[in-house]
């Protein structure tokens, strides 16, 4: 699995961080989307997947 | 869209906390209807799910109904809230302007900042309840509880005295009017509220805290283009309004649909692990906070549901119809706290979304569970029939909603 997060699109809603904070933190300085570990191993990919499906802004892409 | 009679809009309701009939109606039959507004004027109703969500996080399509073409809301002379040109708003409602703006905001309310405000949070629903105890039952709960927890919250976090509630309040729903109010009650309600985040943003400056409103204003005073001081107004007065007239229905809202159907709150009690779960399929089912929706004006063609809708067209996503759509969520009637995959389009989606919408979960979900462990007898003091929505806003909402325990 490969994470991949749009900074630009992102609406600093943290849903993901909520979801997943394994995988995904917020910038300090204004809220927006880090991926922690584009590759997570399968444990987190439920909830990776959840973060993605559930991302207000579709922000968070997964590939598998 | 159909030729035949166009209804008025927002639909009228058999009983408050079920949503109009036609909602469903269209959803099967009309996913893209005409519907006349209070001003007089038509716009598009959007009820299915993928199509709400599609216009509503669509960034080409506009917030700004100041436009020419754009339909009226209110029946006041500028035609409400979404049509209003106000000074320090043109630049950062939309596109890259809105973004950078938002950029500004959004460290404030962050998943980590969120947690430092819990205990705080926490502490000002306790001592309400403390309030709420000390008089006895009845209780208004509107009133004692879901009104001043969020001011007290929004004024903490912004840096503002929580006793002005009665200001905001008044000013707030003013400016929110759809039918209630005249045009020169909103204007004196914005040359109030300006001037007030005027003198508040003076007494800031001469004793700066550890706020969100020092911090905007130091960026203003370095005057390098990130925020002009009629933006920081213009930002600070729609804080004090968004933070509390919406957070603050939805508190009493909350109570109202699990106390109506006493098991949601029963279930809570029993298993606090499903405080979470029950606030989301409120804010789902919920169908009284908007009276008309968040509405955008379409700058190109753009289908539907198979339907091409052509641009200059207004459109109101109604989230309490998308919320509730088949297609989307599986048995959308059944209020399930452990709801899989709850993408209710509540708090919007894109690059709209709700920036406040961390801070409103969470008090919602301190007082949701404040009050099943401090008063597991809480009841609706009347039947659920008897509620009644409050109208002639934007922001719609119940009527006082009083309990007893």
């Amino acid at each position: 699995m490969k994470v991949i997060a749009d900074q630009d699109l992102c609406c600093a809603s943290g849903m993901c961080v909520m979801t997943a904070d394994q995988v995904f933190d917020q910038r300090e300085e204004d809220g927006v989307v880090v991926v922690l570990d584009e590759a997570p191993p399968p444990a987190q990919h439920e909830a990776v997947r959840a973060a993605a499906a559930g991302c207000p802004a579709s922000a968070i892409r997964v590939v598998e | 869209m159909t030729a035949e009679a166009i209804p008025d809009y927002p639909f009228t309701r058999a009983t408050a906390l079920e949503p109009p009939a036609e909602l469903a109606e269209l959803r099967e039959q009309c996913p893209v209807a005409h519907v006349r507004l209070p001003s007089g004027d038509v716009a598009g109703l959007v009820t299915r799910y993928e199509d709400a969500r599609a216009v509503i996080s669509d960034p080409r399509f506009s917030r700004n109904l100041a436009r020419e073409g754009a339909a009226r809301m209110s029946t006041t002379k500028d035609g409400g809230l979404f049509s209003r040109r106000r000074m320090g708003s043109e630049n950062i409602s939309e596109g890259e302007g809105h973004l950078r703006w938002r950029r500004l905001l959004s460290r404030w309310f962050t998943v980590r900042r969120m947690e430092v405000w819990r205990p705080r949070i926490q502490a000002m629903a306790d001592d309400l309840v403390d309030g709420l105890v000390a008089k006895g039952s009845p209780a208004n709960l509107s009133a004692g509880l879901g009104l001043p927890l969020p001011v007290r919250v929004i004024c903490a976090l912004v840096g503002a005295p929580s006793e002005d509630q009665d200001k905001f309040a008044h000013w707030s729903s003013t400016m929110l009017t759809l039918t209630r109010n005249t045009q020169e009650e909103v204007d004196q309600a914005y040359e109030d509220f300006n001037a007030y985040v005027s003198d508040l943003i003076d007494r800031n400056r001469a004793n700066p805290g550890d706020d969100l409103l020092s911090e905007l204003t130091q960026i203003t005073d370095s005057e390098d283009g990130r925020l002009s001081h009629a933006e920081l107004i213009a930002t600070v007065r729609g804080l004090l309004l968004a933070g509390h007239e919406t957070t603050s229905n939805m508190i009493a809202i909350m109570m109202a649909m699990v106390l109506a159907e006493r098991e949601r709150f029963e279930a809570v009690i029993d298993d606090p692990e499903l405080i979470q779960g029950t606030v989301e399929e409120v804010l789902r089912m919920d169908s009284t906070l908007s009276a008309i929706g968040v509405p955008r004006f379409i700058t190109e063609d753009v289908e539907l549901s198979g339907v091409t809708v052509p641009a200059g067209t207004t459109l109101i996503p109604s989230a309490p119809s998308a919320n509730r759509d088949p297609r989307k969520f599986p048995e959308p009637e059944r209020f399930d706290p452990r709801r899989q995959a709850n993408q209710h389009l509540t708090f919007g989606a894109g690059p709209h979304f709700c920036i406040g919408q961390p801070l409103a979960r969470m008090e919602l979900q301190v007082v949701l569970g404040t009050l099943a462990q401090r008063l597991p007898s809480l009841r609706l003091r009347d039947t659920p029939d008897d509620l009644k929505l409050r109208t002639g806003g934007i922001s719609g909402g119940l009527q006082d909603v009083w309990v007893t325990w």
